[in-house]
């Protein structure tokens, strides 16, 4: 009934597809063919479909469907869930109880204590009476407008898992810088975690986690967020000036003297702009994640979508971006006063 | 004191490749630099050398780029590891050092200045001064009294705690030049040391490395491409090119009889009346010349007698040296030494280096 039906008979292949023949459920298209009852098998020469799986199944039912592929992953990954969970489910454990606890802690703090300690930080690593200024405006905007709550859970959850992906990301990126065969092993790796759409992270960690534990999304955002800094950290320390490299060689520094006394300074802007990306990323990513259960503005995202509550889903959008702005603004500021302090 | 050797470089080569072993015994046997490349997709980085240099005394390897000097330099703290050959300081062969040895040697045996003097930018002029004691271990007290000392001594008191991007080119590499003093290792290792200064710091670089070396005696390998001044720092002056020693010996035999048309043509643009010296030219001899116009030093350029002359070919001069007469000078033989043997040739030099 297919349109390769006489490429198989010629082959002489007609007993082997017929011997496979199972009733499978039958597709949409198989059923609307059946309906109208038009079996066009002598449809004109240029109408001929692409040899795919599916048409070439419809043809020779020993031929698998691309359902059957997908089926296929779907019952490999459902395969070793257990034994997977079996051995991520403890080691992932202590994330869940950093971000409860710093969602708790955040949340426990008064207000009034909270907005000057984060005030005194940002003054602290920027040094600018401006940007200062601007972090103290929003808060006591984002506070006025009752966000107050949700932002700090956005940013609690930022906090946590910047500090993370810095934690790890640092030592592997100095390790890609160390090691040409791991750069070329993690390269892809990093392509991979960077492109993949944010919404397929978390289809496998559903399957995983419960949906009500907190590291299910601790863990999406800091895979999509850990990649600028790996990135950035093993390019800072390969740009490191060779001469420099040299001469602590020849006044015989050892490693551990090079590493710590040369290239992490030396490479110190880049790994910052690399931290400042992780950041955003993990902006980005805190908004999505709030599709599997993680707090804070994404939830007001969240149900300006599903309810269509426009005024909800822009407000909170606006707080999103103050909170982006305000990130960004602190981290380059800093970025900035390392820079002016070195060259 | 010029006697004691303190480094020696033996039968050298560094071969560049894929296989540097496999090609080894070519070049040996004398294939040419052209050849090994076309035929064996190798490059000879040092042929063959082999060069003493004396306790307390100021090598210079002198060459064009290319000619492999800074590859050399590099191969007596192991920077670089040669394909055969040994380098023996104090009569240990470096390359058969293990790690902990080799950065021993490093951190007491020997300290280097660099052409682009990489300073650690992210550290005060104090901290970069200090660096080679930090390395060791000593405490930052310790560190920066020693640190402080030396950079009092290259002429930078008061910009300790300055960062080296605030400094001009000359002060950063008298920064350089400290950090290697600190270290108060015996060997000190110059690569270009002052080819990046303009020209008249380079001179007032060279004037503070001559004054240095009356006091401390060190024993200095220092590379130029700069003839000049390789002739005004060098006790021994080694000339490479293409990877192979071309000449050596003390700058002022080489001057008076240059091995090969290349340094003949080199050395003819020089200012020989500045650089020769009366003991380089004079007649030995212990009595006095017939009438003598007067005493000279022996160690007098060139230049100064003629000062003295007034110009007059006609007379003589007693050399003393220490008070006791050496030799007598006669104006004739000092205006024939003026005269290279070989006149620049247009072209010459052209044919040699291209």
């Amino acid at each position: 009934m297919g349109f390769y039906d006489r490429f198989f008979d010629t082959l002489g292949l007609r007993d082997w597809c017929d011997s496979e023949k199972v009733d499978g459920p039958m597709t949409m298209t198989e059923l609307l063919a059946r309906s109208q009852g038009a079996d066009s098998v002598d449809a004109p020469w240029w109408d001929i479909p692409f040899p795919s799986l599916d048409n070439l199944n419809n043809a020779c039912h020993a031929v698998s469907r691309t359902r059957d592929l997908t089926e296929g992953v779907e019952q490999g990954f459902l395969d070793i869930k257990t034994s997977l969970q079996f051995v991520l489910d403890p080691i992932t454990q202590p994330l869940s109880w950093l971000l409860d606890g710093s969602l708790y802690l955040f949340a426990a703090i008064p207000w009034w204590t909270l907005i000057p300690a984060i005030l005194i930080l940002v003054y602290y690593v920027s040094r600018s009476i401006g940007v200062t200024l601007f972090v103290a405006l929003s808060f006591l905007f984002l506070a006025f407008i009752d966000h107050y709550s949700y932002s700090i859970q956005t940013l609690s959850i930022i906090f946590v898992c910047t500090v993370l992906s810095v934690l790890f990301g640092v030592p592997l990126g100095i390790a890609m810088s160390k090691s040409n065969t791991f750069q070329k092993v993690m390269i892809p790796i990093l392509d991979m975690l960077q492109t993949l759409p944010s919404f397929v992270y978390l289809i496998p960690l559903i399957f995983l986690f419960s949906i009500t534990e907190s590291k299910l999304y601790g863990i999406a955002i800091i895979m999509y967020a850990i990649v600028p800094v790996v990135r950035l950290t093993d390019l800072g320390i390969r740009l490191v000036d060779k001469d420099v490299i040299e001469a602590a060689d020849a006044f015989g520094m050892s490693r551990r003297q090079k590493l710590f006394g040369v290239e992490i300074p030396l490479a110190l802007p880049n790994i910052m702009a690399g931290v400042n990306q992780t950041i955003m990323m993990a902006l980005a990513m805190v908004v999505i994640a709030s599709l599997v259960s993680a707090p804070g503005l994404g939830v007001l995202v969240l149900r300006g979508i599903r309810n269509l509550e426009l005024g909800v889903g822009l407000v909170s959008g606006v707080c999103i971006v103050l909170l982006a702005v305000v990130l960004d603004r602190v981290s380059k500021a800093s970025l900035a006063r390392i820079n002016t302090s070195q060259d | 004191m010029a006697d004691t050797i303190k480094v020696s470089i033996r039968h050298l080569y560094k071969i560049f490749g894929g296989d540097p072993e496999s090609v080894l015994d070519l070049a040996r046997n004398g294939m040419s630099k052209t050849e090994l490349l076309e035929k064996h997709g190798h490059v000879v980085g040092l042929r063959d050398i082999n060069v003493d240099m004396s306790e307390g005394e100021i090598t210079v390897i002198m060459g064009l780029s290319g000619s492999g000097k800074s590859t050399l330099i590099r191969h007596l703290n192991l920077l670089i590891e040669p394909t055969a050959g040994e380098v023996l300081v104090d009569g240990i062969d470096v390359t058969h050092l293990s790690a902990v040895e080799l950065r021993d040697m490093r951190q007491t045996g020997m300290s280097m200045v660099f052409q682009k003097f990489a300073l650690l930018p992210h550290r005060t002029v104090l901290q970069n001064a200090g660096l080679a004691l930090r390395v060791r271990g000593l405490g930052d007290g310790e560190a920066d009294t020693e640190a402080k000392k030396w950079l009092d001594r290259v002429g930078l008191q008061g910009f300790e705690q300055h960062f080296p991007h605030q400094l001009s080119g000359g002060m950063q590499q008298r920064v350089g030049i400290a950090r290697a003093l600190t270290s108060n290792s015996p060997i000190m290792l110059m690569d270009e040391a002052f080819s990046a200064l303009d020209p008249l710091i380079r001179t007032d670089m060279q004037d503070l490395l001559m004054e240095l070396q009356k006091d401390l005696h060190k024993t200095i390998v220092f590379i130029t491409h700069d003839l000049d001044e390789s002739l005004k720092l060098a006790d021994h002056l080694v000339i490479l090119k293409d990877g192979y020693v071309v000449q050596q010996d003390e700058p002022q035999q080489i001057l008076l009889n240059p091995a090969d048309p290349y340094i003949e043509d080199f050395v003819s643009d020089i200012n020989r009346a500045r650089v020769l010296r009366v003991r380089s030219i004079m007649k030995p001899s212990s009595k006095a010349a017939r009438a003598s116009a007067g005493n000279i030093d022996y160690d007098d350029t060139l230049e100064s007698v003629i000062a003295r002359s007034g110009g007059s070919t006609a007379k003589s001069y007693t050399v003393k040296r220490d008070g006791k007469t050496v030799g007598i000078l006669d104006m004739k033989e000092l205006i024939k030494a003026l005269v290279p043997r070989l006149a620049s040739q247009s072209g010459v030099r052209g044919n040699v280096t291209s």
